[in-house]
């Protein structure tokens, strides 16, 4: 198989057998998970100013107070590489077009270079975030193989990306082929790692708002 | 500096000065050294006259002679033709004037009198399918022909991109079982100069160079000459500032398209193309397909004509997703049947729940 031939294969066949895995486990799990539901508590609520499902989706957002200064790399590197990650999966230029191919929605991307700094910074983060995963003894003993694994999913498309680009280490097809096949993987393992809390963290958080919330707890 | 080929070129009208500067060009497109320039037009200006110049044949297989309509037409009667008047072109169907039994002999005895010295050139690809019967010449399959003409070979040029990688005739299903030289031929230097057809100026080039060191010029991963194809079209588009800012053709006829923006959504494959065309161009520096407005075909990869479609984006999935549907369907048919047995198993926890009361902890 060449480099052609490769790159060929992961936009068809390939692609065909990622999102198919990908939309299979995500439907699954979300009917599943979101069929659970709670039981009810049958005790009066409490009405408490700030203490609701909605309050607690965007509170969880932001660090909790004396934890930023904390544990400011789990904080900021968070912040930074889940902003550059939406930033170059959602606007630059050519994954537009291949969403667009898929769904049929499209919308404006940023300039290319703009998108390669983003990278790069999203890169950095990423290491960094690792690094600090490695050196704190609390964070390396509550990491499980998982927890390794599914960080190695989500730095190769970006690492692969940004090497295809640059025209690093590979000629760029096998470069551009090896991107795609990672993302592939990322695809496949998405639905069944903690990686799902793409689809599910707005959810969560709105049932742990809400069953404190009726206890009158602003979380 | 004087010889055989200066008198045809001043008998064209063609000064020695701008003999020299074409070899001074030729010499830093190929990236050589300036002083290349100087030894290469000395050596082609002193080739002894007709007997001794170096012998070339030129083998056409499965190929649809648009190699040598290209190498003959858009650049002649320039410089680039007049190359040829360094070399003697002992054998090229298209060309010669001899037919039949004749050109079988003058192919014979070129290589019979050059032996081990001349230049083979090969174009098209060689069919393997029912013993290479699909495509003979003087009764002899192409494999015969091209490995009885290779032994004598100090080299080989696998001119355009059938000879080089398969090209169109090897396209899925290919139904000829066609291979390219490489695959055939492996004790031989091989120079692979693809493109459907190939640059003219890649050919003399790699010509020239051959007359003047008597070797080949240095070479990528592809067997090809890295002096043309070291760089993607993409990175050397005139059009790529465009790519950079966002801006794409979406249409052939739309705005983008009229204002020369990137026509990487036109399905362009520029980006995984190394070629010269960006920076040599076509007939004679005229133009090239995307100055024209069409996108890169591809042509000198291998395999071009399977990458999933001449008009999708690079980007683009190469075939339409034909599981995806069926997948959702039955994520989700899986989800619900989940749920449902979910759902028993928490109806059936609650049937077995048997109550406390206090009667029973007094026990």
């Amino acid at each position: 198989m060449n480099e052609m031939q490769f790159l060929t294969w992961v936009r068809g066949q390939g692609l065909d057998l990622a999102v198919s895995i990908f939309l299979l486990g995500v439907l699954w799990r979300i009917f599943e998970i979101y069929s659970l539901g709670r039981k009810k508590d049958l005790a009066a609520p409490r009405h408490v100013a700030g203490a609701s499902g909605w309050h607690t989706i965007f509170r969880r957002s932001l660090p909790p107070e004396g934890m930023m200064k904390k544990s400011p790399v789990t904080y900021v590197g968070g912040y930074i590489f889940h902003i550059g990650l939406a930033i170059v999966v959602f606007l630059f230029a050519p994954h537009i077009k291949l969403i667009q191919s898929l769904t049929g929605l499209s919308w404006p991307g940023l300039p290319s270079q703009f998108i390669d700094l983003v990278a790069v910074v999203t890169i950095a983060a990423m290491v960094v975030v690792l690094f600090d995963r490695i050196n704190k003894p609390v964070k390396r003993y509550l990491s499980t193989f998982e927890d390794w694994f599914t960080w190695t999913l989500a730095f190769l498309p970006v690492l692969t990306g940004w090497m295809a680009v640059q025209h690093l280490l590979l000629p760029y097809a096998t470069m551009l082929a090896l991107h795609i096949l990672s993302v592939e993987l990322l695809l496949v393992f998405l639905p069944f790692t903690k990686l799902f809390h793409a689809f599910t963290v707005f959810g969560s958080r709105w049932y742990i708002g809400k069953i404190n919330g009726h206890k009158g707890v602003a979380v | 500096m004087h010889g055989p080929l200066i008198d045809t070129l001043a008998r064209q009208g063609v000064t020695r000065r701008t003999f020299m500067k074409y070899c001074a060009t030729l010499a830093s497109m190929m990236a050589l050294p300036p002083a290349a320039g100087r030894a290469m037009a000395e050596a082609m200006a002193s080739a002894p006259a007709a007997t001794k110049r170096p012998s070339v044949i030129w083998l056409p297989f499965q190929e649809c002679t648009g190699c040598t309509e290209s190498i003959t037409r858009s650049h002649s009667p320039t410089l680039e033709g007049l190359i040829f008047d360094a070399i003697s072109l002992d054998y090229q169907e298209t060309l010669m004037a001899a037919a039949g039994h004749q050109a079988e002999e003058a192919l014979h005895a070129a290589m019979k009198a050059n032996e081990g010295k001349y230049l083979l050139i090969v174009d098209g690809s060689i069919p393997l399918g029912l013993d290479g019967a699909y495509s003979c010449i003087a009764g002899k399959s192409n494999l015969d022909t091209l490995k009885e003409v290779a032994k004598g070979a100090a080299a080989i040029v696998a001119m355009g991109s059938c000879a080089a990688f398969g090209g169109i005739p090897k396209a899925n299903p290919n139904p000829t079982g066609a291979v390219s030289v490489s695959d055939i031929i492996k004790d031989k230097p091989i120079i692979n100069i693809p493109g459907c057809p190939p640059i003219p100026v890649v050919m003399t080039g790699v010509l020239a160079h051959f007359l003047t060191f008597g070797s080949l010029p240095e070479l990528d991963g592809k067997g090809r000459p890295k002096a043309f194809y070291g760089e993607t079209i993409h990175d050397r588009c005139y059009r790529r500032p465009f790519y950079d800012q966002g801006k794409f053709a979406k249409t052939f006829d739309d705005e983008g398209a009229r204002n020369g923006w990137c026509l990487f959504e036109l399905g362009c494959k520029g980006p995984v193309t190394y070629n010269a065309c960006a920076t040599v161009k076509w007939n004679g520096g005229t133009s090239w397909p995307v100055e024209s407005g069409h996108g890169c075909l591809g042509c000198s990869e291998p395999d071009f004509w399977d990458g999933g479609g001449f008009y999708k984006a690079l980007s683009m999935p190469a075939d339409p997703l034909k599981m995806a549907a069926g997948a959702a369907v039955a994520g989700a048919a899986v989800g619900v049947a989940m749920s449902f047995a979910n759902r028993g198993k928490k109806g059936a926890a609650k049937a077995a729940h048997e109550t406390t009361t206090l009667a029973d902890l007094e026990k």
